[in-house]
């Protein structure tokens, strides 16, 4: 199968990345390679094969919904990107 | 005493212990040697100063019980450090101060560890060949212009060239082992759930495993005994009796079943390879092991697998990174230009293409196809494992299938760069322990290494085989200081 330069589009747009028309180019050359090289796959029937979802075979487990890191707020804001020492500060949402 | 930074960690912690040595002289040593390979681009961050003042409180109150006294340690900067800036090789994560430590670094500080800096690696550790960070390539100390591998180049080329008594690293696919086996130093995937994933920047987290990387199997003995733990932080990690991996290291293992894959003779493989392995069965038979031919029949189908399983992944986590809470942040005129802006310019290539591959394989339409396609065989690949196991105790392969290469050589094809994990992918995906221990040069002078995987939980048993082999091979690295 191949992937069309619009498909890769639509993706960067599902990626939330933004590319021009040269990356988008490149980026359906090197998609289709790896693509290639990933289909063999096909050859294998996985009809009755169970899906492999966890290697560790254990159980989630439950724990006390416990504060264990009080008064962060400061140290939370410290990395935002955003000079506002309050909040996380974003574009304007709503009109 | 002559030089500090040759010397092995076990030495180093023996000198401290009988105070032929403080701590203060040997971080000062591996400071002075730092600061005169800046050549080698290790660091993302150097800790010294503070290094040397939490070397000189140990010294004033030392305590000789603890399993790393006063050892400085440089960590690959996938390793969130409370209050030192955490990178993952990335300029998303370029201004990033963590303000929690990760679970197998605060392991090494509580054993008396001392936080050097952070070593360069590829960007959110996906890379081959340390040519994707942010911060620019890593040269290899074995040569000039070469790779160090990667992801975890700066770790390999920091222990290799003295940098740093020992490391940690993380491996996805190869992240540990592939760079140790270019460097000539050794490098151990723990089990997965051995070690906690919890403070470490997530790659593909089914995956994912921290692990030590050394100048010797005893040194990653000790190093493991410290890191690996349980860990309520993190949810996959598992609850099992550890052993006390160095004080329990033995060259005994007469009678082990060691089985050889076929299906690791792959096409194309050089010559070199062929014989390395070859010697290394020979070896293994000198150690009083005894060696099994077996067939991992789905090994081809492992490289597909991982190339649908990671990115996918990859693209689940690297989803936070938005520019909103922490992080580099591109200016939009709305919020989803942001958005767009932040990614496109704060990721490198490889970075996008891998999260542009996730994003196709669990798109609508698609999933069944590729990722739920690639789960079922994965299942086969770890069966292929459970099966073996039933025969033998482990398994002996090559590293990798070449010696380093140099830079730029792999960089504008994918694929082939890909292809260097050929032989450690499938442990990721079976998510079993595995060591590469440094096993000969090839006719360049460069180092190849061969790379012993264990059943589930089994360090121990993979750490004695390779600590029997590594008396056996002897293996002396060739690095002339370059650089200096």
């Amino acid at each position: 199968m191949t992937i069309d330069l619009k498909t890769v589009k639509h993706i960067s747009k599902l990626a939330r990345i933004s590319v021009d028309e040269e990356k988008a180019n490149k980026l359906t050359s090197d998609l289709n390679s790896i693509f290639d090289f990933i289909e063999k796959l096909n050859e294998l029937k996985t009809e009755n094969v169970e899906p492999l979802t966890s290697i560790a075979e254990t159980t989630l487990r439950f724990r006390e919904d416990e504060i264990k890191s009080e008064n962060i707020r400061e140290e939370i804001l410290k990395n935002s990107p955003d000079e506002n020492k309050d909040f996380f500060v974003v574009p304007k949402v709503v009109e | 005493m002559s030089n500090i930074t040759n010397q092995t960690l076990s030495e180093i912690i023996n000198n401290i212990k009988s105070k032929k040595l403080s701590s203060q002289e040997v971080t000062k040593a591996f400071i002075e040697r730092s600061e005169k390979s800046k050549k080698l681009n290790v660091y993302v961050t150097e800790n010294f100063t503070s290094a040397i003042n939490q070397a000189k409180k140990f010294d004033e109150k030392p305590n000789y019980e603890l399993k790393l006294p006063g050892i400085p340690i440089a960590v690959k900067d996938l390793f969130c450090t409370n209050g030192v800036k955490t990178t993952a090789g990335s300029k998303i994560l370029n201004n990033f101060i963590p303000n929690y430590e990760s679970t197998v670094t605060q392991n090494i500080w509580d054993q008396g560890g001392i936080l050097l800096g952070k070593l360069n690696c590829d960007e959110f550790a996906m890379g081959s060949s340390n040519e994707t960070s942010f911060f620019g390539n890593v040269q290899n100390p074995i040569g000039e212009n070469l790779v160090p591998g990667g992801s975890s180049g700066g770790s390999s080329s920091a222990v290799a060239a003295n940098l740093t008594p020992v490391t940690i690293g993380t491996d996805t696919g190869g992240s540990i082992r592939q760079p140790a086996s270019f460097t000539g130093t050794v490098g151990l995937k723990p089990t997965y759930g051995s070690c906690s994933r919890y403070g470490i920047v997530a790659f593909a987290s089914s995956l994912d495993q921290a692990g030590p990387m050394s100048k010797n199997v005893k040194d990653a003995a000790i190093l493991l005994e410290v890191i690996s733990s349980f860990d309520q932080k993190d949810s996959t990690s598992i609850d099992f009796k550890r052993n006390k991996y160095s004080e329990e290291l033995t060259t005994k293992i007469k009678g082990k079943k060691i089985g050889i894959p076929k299906e690791y003779r792959v096409e194309g493989m050089s010559e070199e390879i062929e014989n390395l392995w070859k010697k290394g069965i020979e070896h293994a038979k000198e150690c009083g092991a005894e060696v099994i031919d077996i067939s991992l029949p789905y090994t081809n189908y492992a490289l597909p697998t991982y190339y649908i399983v990671a990115p996918a992944e990859a693209s689940s986590n690297l989803a936070r990174y938005d520019g909103v809470k922490y992080g580099f942040r591109s200016p939009g005129k709305n919020l989803i230009d942001m958005y767009e802006k932040t990614r496109s310019e704060g990721f490198g290539e490889e970075v996008k293409r891998r999260i542009m591959i996730g994003t196709y394989v669990l798109s609508s339409g698609y999933y069944d196809a590729y990722y739920l396609k690639a789960q079922k065989v994965r299942q086969l690949i770890k069966k292929d494992f459970d099966d073996a196991y039933k025969k033998v105790d482990a398994i002996l392969t090559p590293s990798t299938p070449s010696s380093a290469f140099k830079i730029g050589e792999k960089k504008d094809d994918p694929v082939s760069m890909y292809l260097n994990d050929i032989f450690t992918v499938p442990v990721n995906l079976a998510g079993l322990p595995a060591i590469s221990i440094p096993a000969g040069l090839d006719k360049q002078g460069y180092p190849l290494g061969l790379q012993i995987i264990g059943k589930p939980f089994d360090e121990q048993n993979i750490l004695n085989i390779a600590y029997s082999m590594e008396e056996k091979i002897n293996f002396k690295n060739k690095i002339l200081d370059w650089w200096i």
